[in-house]
């Protein structure tokens, strides 16, 4: 018995090879379709993962990532000891928070809002209203924000003058940069926030509102106590993702607003790494930034989802 | 009780009704006050302040961005770059979405891991940049097409899309003799226009609102985008950007040129919205689901 399957085993293994390359074979043309777009992500997403490698050396761009010199972690030496770095991984990582703590809950609670809305018509026009500015681009709307806080002619800066108040001039002052950020980032995204929990909570079971009802919950409390607790999944996985991305703060957005003045609180990885990596064409110490900033988000995420087991939250992975 | 229990229930509705009616007004009236701005004059946007409808109408804004090369020019790089592209890279994702479809592809499960990989790590700036530069983009309209030709999340909308037609019409097309290519071209994609819609129009306006690799790749002023110049003629002309290199020592246009500038921008957004609202919540939810 155990000597027959023994010697059919070999036979298996090549029978299976024909099969497999029959396979491939009749589905030559799906292979063909799929090359270009695979080879767009090993030409512009892969390739440049493996020029990471330009961070352990001296990049030189006549002498190419092959043959530049190795200089091991000084690049990360001279990282850890530049001042700006610093600045640079605060100011990230303040925007970060900002964004946790004050951005995160808004479309939460704007989606419960709009859940306890009966009217059709006035549900679908607020949303149409709250989605519309995620299509505009980040240009638009820091645009939008110059004309409406200028000095001269801006409304906010109008009223703050009949109110007789000193007029702000909020693109320059650095105590206005935060709060611009954070508020830009709250009307832009919101609305579009919203979308994925408005699903979550359109798949609630009714027969919970009722038996809600039945021993006395009100509106507020049915969404305290009732869909709350329903979309909970959501929100983590919605806060890991948001972890995931922590030194994400948005490259266009914060590039706009920055200036001379508010360089010292506004400058973050990426716009750092523009400015230095590209205008200044320091690519090895600025990809050896980009690094550290991966290592930091990977850290952070796996954090996040252990934090998120240790409730007997489901994770992300 | 029950009296008290309808009067709370109804308060809570008026608020909420108010709340959400004032939280419209603050998400809509900053941009309407724009486009009502570029249609007036700058000594009614200095003495109203903030206008919902001019009194005095005055189309000089709109006369003196039309008047200006620069701008037509950049309009018209953002209309090529945005037909181009969206076409280019709906083109590349189908091809790329359908291909994977098929259920006894070998190695599909490879390629969709290095795909959706991507989604977790990216954007190293540097890197990227040498690419591009290596393959002869810099200065060229393709660097902003290019490296971004395949959106990862729009790969995944489509592919659902595709895997959620019957199975049945692909065998039996492939039984009429069919080839894999024509039942992609003749079959699979127009079933499926409303997601070809959701994604093509994701693509334009990715493509229309690009700016920041105008910013990397392009030297050359006169392939500029609108959004580079919508900052110059915003932002920059104040001199409160971190590189006021581009500009010359013109005095910064009046309001109202602002304002019009930034409603151009914004006007094929708007138009393509109405269309849009139809399919994107559903092309979103796939696309935050899978990611």
């Amino acid at each position: 018995m155990n000597l027959a399957i023994a010697e059919s085993l070999p036979e298996l293994k090549q029978q299976r090879k024909k099969e497999t390359r029959k396979r491939i074979l009749r589905n030559k043309w799906m292979y063909l379709m799929i090359l270009p777009g695979l080879l767009y992500f090993i030409v512009f997403k892969y390739i440049p993962m493996y020029g990471l490698i330009i961070a352990f050396q001296e990049y030189k761009p006549y002498l190419g990532v092959l043959k530049s010199d190795w200089v091991g972690f000084a690049q990360f030496h001279r990282l850890f000891n530049d001042p700006w770095f610093w600045t640079i991984t605060k100011n990230t990582l303040v925007l970060f928070v900002l964004n946790i703590t004050i951005y995160f809950p808004i479309p939460i609670i704007l989606a419960l809002m709009l859940n306890e809305v009966r009217v059709q018509i006035f549900k679908r026009t607020i949303q149409s209203i709250v989605y519309l500015p995620y299509f505009m681009s980040w240009v638009i709307v820091v645009s939008i924000s110059f004309v409406l806080l200028s000095v001269d002619n801006g409304i906010v800066n109008n009223l703050l003058a009949e109110a007789g108040y000193e007029k702000i001039n909020f693109f320059l002052d650095p105590r206005w940069f935060r709060p611009m950020y954070i508020l830009q980032n709250i009307w832009r995204e919101a609305g579009w926030g919203t979308i994925i929990y408005l699903a979550a909570m359109a798949g609630v079971d009714p027969q919970l509102y009722e038996a809600a009802h039945m021993d006395g919950a009100g509106r507020f409390k049915q969404m305290w106590h009732i869909t709350l607790p329903s979309i909970r999944n959501v929100i983590v996985i919605m806060l890991l993702l948001r972890m995931g991305n922590v030194l994400e703060v948005g490259f266009e957005h914060v590039y706009l607003l920055l200036n001379a003045m508010n360089r010292h609180v506004g400058e973050i990885y990426d716009t750092y790494m523009y400015t230095v990596g590209l205008l200044q064409q320091q690519f090895s110490y600025t990809t050896a930034v980009g690094f550290f900033r991966s290592a930091v988000g990977l850290i952070l995420v796996v954090v996040a989802n252990w934090l998120a087991k240790l409730f007997k939250e489901e994770g992300i992975f | 009780m029950v009296e008290s229990k309808t009067l709370l229930s109804r308060t809570f509705s008026v608020v909420n009704y108010t709340l959400l009616v004032l939280i419209g007004l603050v998400t809509i009236l900053p941009f309407i006050d724009v486009v009502a701005s570029s249609f007036t004059t700058t000594a009614e946007i200095a003495r109203k302040g903030f206008v919902l409808f001019p009194s005095e109408w005055s189309f000089a804004a709109y006369d003196y961005i039309f008047s200006t090369s620069t701008f037509l020019r950049s309009i018209a790089n953002s209309v090529g770059i945005t037909v181009v592209g969206t076409l280019f890279s709906m083109f590349i994702t189908c091809l790329m979405s359908y291909g994977l479809t098929r259920r006894d592809l070998d190695g599909k499960r490879t390629i969709m891991f290095l795909v959706v990989f991507t989604l977790l790590f990216h954007g190293f700036l540097i890197p990227t940049f040498l690419v591009v530069k290596e393959v002869g983009l810099i200065d060229s309209y393709w660097s902003l097409i290019l490296p971004v030709t395949v959106n990862a999340m729009n790969m995944i909308i489509l592919r659902t899309f595709f895997m959620a037609l019957p199975e049945g019409l692909e065998e039996s097309a492939k039984i009429d003799g069919c080839s894999d290519f024509g039942i992609l071209f003749k079959i699979v994609l127009p079933l499926s226009l409303p997601a070809l819609a959701t994604v093509s129009l994701f693509y334009a306006v990715y493509y229309w609102n690009s700016y920041i690799p105008a910013i990397l790749y392009l030297n050359d002023s006169d392939k500029w985008p609108i959004q580079v110049i919508l900052r110059q003629i915003v932002i920059v002309a104040d001199g409160l950007s971190v590189d006021n290199t581009a500009v010359d020592e013109v005095p910064p246009p009046a309001q109202s040129v602002k304002m019009a500038a930034i409603f151009i921008a914004t006007l094929p957004i708007l138009l393509v919205y109405p269309f849009l609202q139809k399919y994107f919540t559903k092309g979103a939810l796939i696309g935050s689901l899978k990611g």
